[in-house]
């Protein structure tokens, strides 16, 4: 139903980031090819088993013997992830009604959907570790889990989708290539699919951004103004800086992380620079410059104490965002059971009929 | 009680002439909701492909637990596509 | 008076409408797989709005594309039934809605797609397909909610008794159409008599029959979606998005 939307297809320019999922997908098979003894000698060798597959490079699947700190990161890691992705959906979702054109309603409409997709495939993944959907969908509404803070600031105009898909969804990205490498399979997989479908949501945000610093001086403001709003809560996405990281270290031992919070934060910057020039919008830090001995950007940090206040429930939107999700919930609760219920009566119906 | 949305398991048949790869997970509470879910989420409902759904608990596996998904990139609606989008030239790493 | 141009304009306005309504469900389905497939209708029914709006300001020939025709027109202008703009209510009365919308427009599609128009064939066999997936999942949710618990039971009768006296309009004869909508009535009640009976529910007595939305005569729900929806069009005019 989309005729009039097709462009001729165009590569990434430079190949990106696209390109390196598609490096960490080849890597993951050449990996899997690896020479290596198949199978754990005895029961006291699990972890030494354990310790040569993640050497090798090589993919943790969900019957392996694992260290239960591993389990415990992972699903903890894999379900903040989820829960980001279903909460994420939110401020976007709230400019569906409202969408400018109806191209713009039918991407935007598909864009949220796809977050509702990687929820779920990102769920799927955590219950390979052994814990159930529900647990973790009610760690989540009691609070107890949490999801990344970027979601507890509001859309307050159009530009704000644009600025979302850009820099959240593009700091996302950047966060979760290297995770399309991780050491456990499902989390792996999961990432790889997700990460393809992230570019997309990006380019759009950009797009958006793009249309409106070149059409009028309200729209080239409002693109602006949503730039600022939304350049310090992106770079606070990338966790606290690395000498305050708590898990840190160990993940990165056990190749669920591959790069430090800043390591990551700055490769984000970097790219940013020049994608705002393109746009002829202003990142909004004063002190940003080309640091010609470090070859990267020096910029200004986000204020951490603001991110630590956000994650522990005083953002703008943290009570708002918890509420709308419980009210779905509470209120699809009789809907949930009718289903439960009529699959029950058929398959009693089944039972009889074999009986008889 | 058993399990009000049992997870079911997801393959799928991308094109003629392959076999059902396993593709994921879901929830759901019987065999008819499971595949219309399965074929919302796993294939965003391209034309020509075949699905099975099957009860996790219904699988016997040379390794009891073994319940690993496997996800293949999808081809989706146009806009769904990073290609489709146009990247003013010059642009890096987008 | 009701020539092409009419007709296909209230096609559209059905299709526009509906996908407005099934979107406001984002983020606040009852399951989050069927957050998806709401997704995934609204989806189809914007898109096919999309393509008939486009053909319609063709027709019409005064330079209006689709965004004109969504957002620069006044309640009174739009041309769709009243049942795809009530309110959205609980799960069973969209499902309610949805069941009677696509048992109407799966035979609608499906005679345009051996009609004789060129552009609306193509279209008619595009969106049958697509209807016939809607018709599909909301069978499928009536019977889970009529044949469920005491409460969705309860729920959805009153669902379809509140949804059922706006499917009269829908079938309106206008013999000089395309389509004629009054022919589509016995394949309408064929389909929903079916799953309504096998969903446990009583099918209500036709008595009250509101009409008016392919005159431009809505409810008083319709102002306050057109006012969200084209608010932000209409803030700037003339801008590119
Ligand atoms: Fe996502
Ligand atoms: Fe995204």
């Amino acid at each position: 139903m989309y005729g009039n939307d097709f462009g001729p297809p165009e590569e990434a320019p430079g190949g990106g980031l696209l390109g390196e999922v598609e490096a960490a997908e080849a890597a993951l098979r050449e990996a899997a090819a690896r020479q290596r003894r198949g199978a754990p000698a005895s029961d006291d060798d699990l972890a030494g088993y354990f310790a040569e597959v993640i050497e090798a490079d090589q993919k943790i699947e969900p019957r392996d013997w694992m260290p239960e700190k591993y389990r415990k990161t992972l699903i903890r890691q894999i379900a903040q992830h989820a829960h980001s992705e279903i909460i994420g959906m939110q401020p976007e979702g709230n400019w569906i009604s409202r969408a400018p054109s109806l191209k713009r309603k039918a991407i935007l409409l598909a864009k949220v959907q796809d977050e509702a997709g990687h929820g779920l495939y990102l769920y799927a993944a955590a219950e390979t570790l052994g814990v159930s959907r529900d647990e973790l969908v009610d760690l989540l509404l009691n609070g107890r889990q949490k999801y990344s803070s970027i979601f507890n600031y509001p859309t307050l105009t159009w530009a704000d989708v644009g600025a979302i898909g850009w820099l959240v969804d593009g700091a996302a990205i950047v966060n979760q290539v290297p995770l399309c490498r991780c050491s456990y399979g499902p989390y792996a997989r999961a990432m790889i699919r997700i990460c393809k479908e992230e570019s997309f949501h990006q380019r759009q945000g950009y797009e958006i951004l793009h249309s409106l610093s070149h059409g009028t001086p309200a729209q080239k403001a409002m693109a602006q103004d949503a730039v600022n709003r939304w350049w310090y809560p992106s770079l606070a996405m990338f966790g606290p800086p690395d000498g305050e990281s708590t898990h840190s270290a160990q993940s990165m031992a056990w190749k669920i992380k591959r790069f430090s919070n800043d390591e990551l934060r700055q490769r984000f910057v970097d790219m940013c620079v020049q994608q705002a020039e393109v746009l002829g919008l202003t990142i909004p830090d004063p002190d940003l410059r080309w640091n010609e001995e470090r070859q990267a950007y020096d910029f200004t940090q986000p204020d951490y104490d603001e991110l630590m206040r956000v994650i522990s429930g005083d953002g703008p939107c943290n009570r708002q965002r918890m509420a709308h999700r419980r009210r779905a919930h509470a209120e699809g609760a009789w809907v949930r059971e009718a289903a439960a219920a009529y699959a029950a009566k058929r398959a009693a119906e089944k039972k009889e009929k074999v009986a008889a | 009680m058993s399990d009000p949305s049992p997870l079911w398991e997801v393959f799928v048949r991308a094109r003629r002439g392959l076999s059902h790869t396993h593709v994921g997970s879901l929830h759901a509470p019987d065999a008819e909701l499971a595949l219309r879910n399965a074929r919302d989420l796993y294939t965003r409902r391209q034309e020509g492909v075949s699905i099975w759904v099957v009860p996790a608990g219904a699988i016997t596996a040379s390794s009891p637990d073994e319940k690993d998904a496997f996800f293949d990139p999808a081809a989706d609606k146009v806009y769904r596509h990073p290609t489709f989008y146009e990247v003013p030239d010059g642009v890096a790493h987008l | 008076m009701n020539g092409p141009f009419e007709f296909t304009l209230r096609l559209g306005d059905d299709a526009l409408i509906a996908a407005q309504r099934l979107a406001e469900w984002t983020t606040r389905a009852p399951e989050m797989e069927e957050d998806i497939a709401l997704a995934n209708i609204a989806l189809d029914q914007l898109g096919a709005a999309r393509l008939l709006l486009t053909y319609a300001g063709e027709l019409e020939g005064a330079g209006r594309d689709e965004d004109a025709l969504a957002f620069l027109r006044d309640d009174r202008e739009f041309r769709n039934c009243l049942l795809v703009e009530l309110p959205n209510g609980d799960f069973a009365v969209t499902m309610a809605k949805l069941l009677f919308l696509s048992a109407y427009q799966l035979p609608l599609y499906t005679a345009l797609a051996g009609g004789a128009d060129e552009r609306l064939v193509a279209i008619g066999a595009k969106a049958r397909k697509e209807s016939a997936y809607h018709l599909d999942h909301a069978s499928l949710w009536v019977r889970r909610l009529g044949d469920g618990t005491e409460e969705s039971h309860r729920r959805m009768q009153a669902a379809v008794d509140e949804i059922w006296p706006y499917t009269a309009e829908l079938f309106a004869p206008d013999p000089g159409a395309p389509v004629d909508p009054s022919t589509l009535r016995p394949e309408f009640e064929r389909v929903v008599t079916e799953v309504l009976a096998e969903a446990t529910l009583t099918r209500p007595e036709s008595g009250w029959a509101p009409a008016g939305g392919r005159d431009g005569l809505h409810t008083e729900h319709l102002s306050y979606l057109l006012a969200e929806m084209q608010v932000l069009h209409r803030a700037h005019p003339g801008a590119r998005w």
